[in-house]
């Protein structure tokens, strides 16, 4: 194991083409103070993100993946190194780069679905009312609740919030798509459903998608490549492409051992863990 | 299914009412002294006797007139209060310590001050009711501010919502049913001190408000007129929660599924 772990760490820096890629990360450290400490979220992350990639960033609870994303998405300044979406430095946060967030209360609970997904065209003045509401219609459609374009968030299914959120975020075609454990707080078959939909969807429009998760085989099933990250600091321990797994190849041998690769990598790094606390 | 509109709310309340009501008009009967406890009839037939005259119509505008500009000064500056408290540090302190003190003050013990300072009659009481409701108001407007969720918040800074227009889209609309909340006690305090402090004094010349038609019939011991001033209170007190405050509820928090 300990072989794979220093290879990858130089396999994860090369990009996984030769296409000049949309999002880049260089060097990319994330501390905050806590308490007057500094806690180090992630340190030196270099990772390439080229159009239509669906990247997932994997690993345990506080090992900084949902950080990183956040950083991604312009919510936090790295402490030092770079993040560039299509070439300028990220700043600050900006529809280019549309979050979805685990929590259902994401949505405006005073405003409808189609309320919702609207939103943030108009708001963010990109469309105006009457085509922010035709692609509203169209996006609400996409994922199935042309029915339920009127309702109020709060008399829908946890599932249904969530098709609302991506709705909302794909409506407004960003350059790239920022999930931060989006199915996290939903039952196990809402959860394979809209795994299976998030991909319907891309095949659909090949939306940039960077996806953290902390399940394994919601990794290996959503991404195209898949990041392992360990904790204390938060750093890749391993890059894994990914792309020829999808919804179909839950029972493909290759996928349970792929999935129990990952699991050990993950596991003996936290055995281990105790002297990366220090 | 004949049965329905004997089980509905609105017919329990009205049940609920009539025998209140046959009650009041039974024990002063029994009773028999209208000058303790006039009865039902007599306090209608009061009500509307002094409607004719136009007295009670014109202290009863005199009241809300009042009110609304207490109303309209204590809600202006809790939002002023509120906006320093979530926009800095201090703020927030100075509104903390400000209403940890001052919330426990019946707004009517201020009274005594409030004449010396700015005079028997209508800006005194002014001031005790801008006092009443801006207590309530901040303190619920600010912990519904406080309380919108990280994951709401952030959805506006994805849209690059910053500075008033992050205000106006996300955090107003996700406080509202704290605002509201505050609206609403603020209201009925700002209500029941009106009418205290007019009790106290609060004529000015001859031009009173509700309270000071209730102790003036005192004095004069025209006590159904007494019964009928209690009586408008109350019904004002009940239009205006159930008129206003429900109906904008129905159609906002709890359309919304903020507010059960």
């Amino acid at each position: 194991m300990g072989d794979i772990i220093s290879m990858n760490k130089v396999k994860s820096l090369e990009p996984a083409s030769a296409e000049k890629p949309l999002l880049a990360l260089r060097d990319v450290t994330l501390a905050y103070a806590d308490a007057g400490r500094r806690v180090v979220a992630a340190q030196d992350i270099s990772l390439d993100v080229v159009e239509g990639d669906r990247i997932v960033l994997l690993g345990p609870s506080g090992c900084g993946k949902s950080t990183l994303l956040k950083a991604i998405g312009g919510f936090i300044a790295p402490e030092s190194g770079t993040i560039d979406l299509a070439g300028a430095p990220v700043t600050k946060p900006s529809p280019d780069g549309m979050m979805v967030f685990q929590e259902f209360d994401q949505l405006l609970p005073w405003k409808t679905v189609l309320g919702n997904v609207m939103f943030p065209m108009v708001a963010s003045r990109r469309f105006d009312r009457a085509t922010a509401r035709e692609r509203a219609m169209e996006t609400i459609g996409r994922v199935g609740l042309e029915k339920f374009s009127g309702a109020y968030p709060h008399t829908l299914s946890g599932g249904m919030k969530q098709r609302v959120a991506i709705a909302r975020a794909l409506a407004l075609e960003p350059k790239m798509l920022l999930m931060d454990e989006p199915f996290g707080a939903l039952d196990a078959l809402t959860r394979r459903r809209m795994q299976h939909e998030l991909l319907a969807l891309w095949e659909e429009l090949r939306f940039t998608l960077v996806f953290v998760t902390h399940g394994i085989d919601e990794a290996i099933i959503v991404g195209s490549r898949v990041f392992v990250m360990s904790s204390h600091p938060g750093s890749i321990l391993s890059e894994f492409d990914v792309r020829e797994f999808g919804d179909h190849s839950r029972a493909d041998p290759a996928f349970a051992r792929l999935e129990g690769e990952i699991e050990d990598m993950l596991l003996e790094r936290k055995q281990r863990g105790p002297e990366y606390v220090i | 299914m004949s049965s329905d509109w004997f089980r509905s709310v609105a017919f329990r309340r009205v049940l609920v009412i009539l025998l209140l009501a046959a009650a009041w008009e039974g024990y002063a009967r029994f009773l028999g002294d209208d000058l303790l406890f006039p009865s039902l009839s007599r306090t209608v037939a009061a009500l509307l006797e002094s409607t004719r005259t136009g007295e009670l119509p014109s202290r009863l505008l005199n009241s809300l007139w009042t009110l609304g500009m207490g109303y309209a000064a204590g809600v202006a500056l809790a939002t002023l209060l509120t906006t320093l408290a979530i926009s800095t540090r201090f703020g927030a302190d100075l509104l903390a310590m400000l209403t940890a003190m001052f919330s426990p003050l019946p707004a009517v013990a201020l009274l005594p001050m409030a004449i010396l300072w700015f005079g028997i009659g209508q800006p005194a009481i002014v001031f005790v009711i801008m006092f009443s409701v801006l207590w309530a108001l901040a303190l619920n407007a600010q912990s519904g501010f406080r309380g919108v969720s990280p994951a709401l918040r952030m959805t506006g800074y994805n849209l690059s919502l910053t500075g008033w227009r992050h205000v106006v889209h996300i955090l107003i609309p996700a406080a509202f049913p704290s605002i509201l909340a505050g609206l609403k006690i603020g209201w009925a305090f700002a209500w029941r001190t009106l009418i205290a402090a007019e009790l106290v004094f609060g004529a000015s010349s001859r031009s009173g408000g509700l309270g000071w038609f209730i102790a003036e019939h005192r004095n004069e011991l025209a006590i159904d007129q007494v019964f009928a001033g209690m009586l408008v209170v109350i019904l004002v007190g009940l239009l205006v929660e159930i008129g206003i405050f429900r109906t904008v509820e129905r159609f906002t928090v709890i359309r919304w599924g903020m507010q059960r």
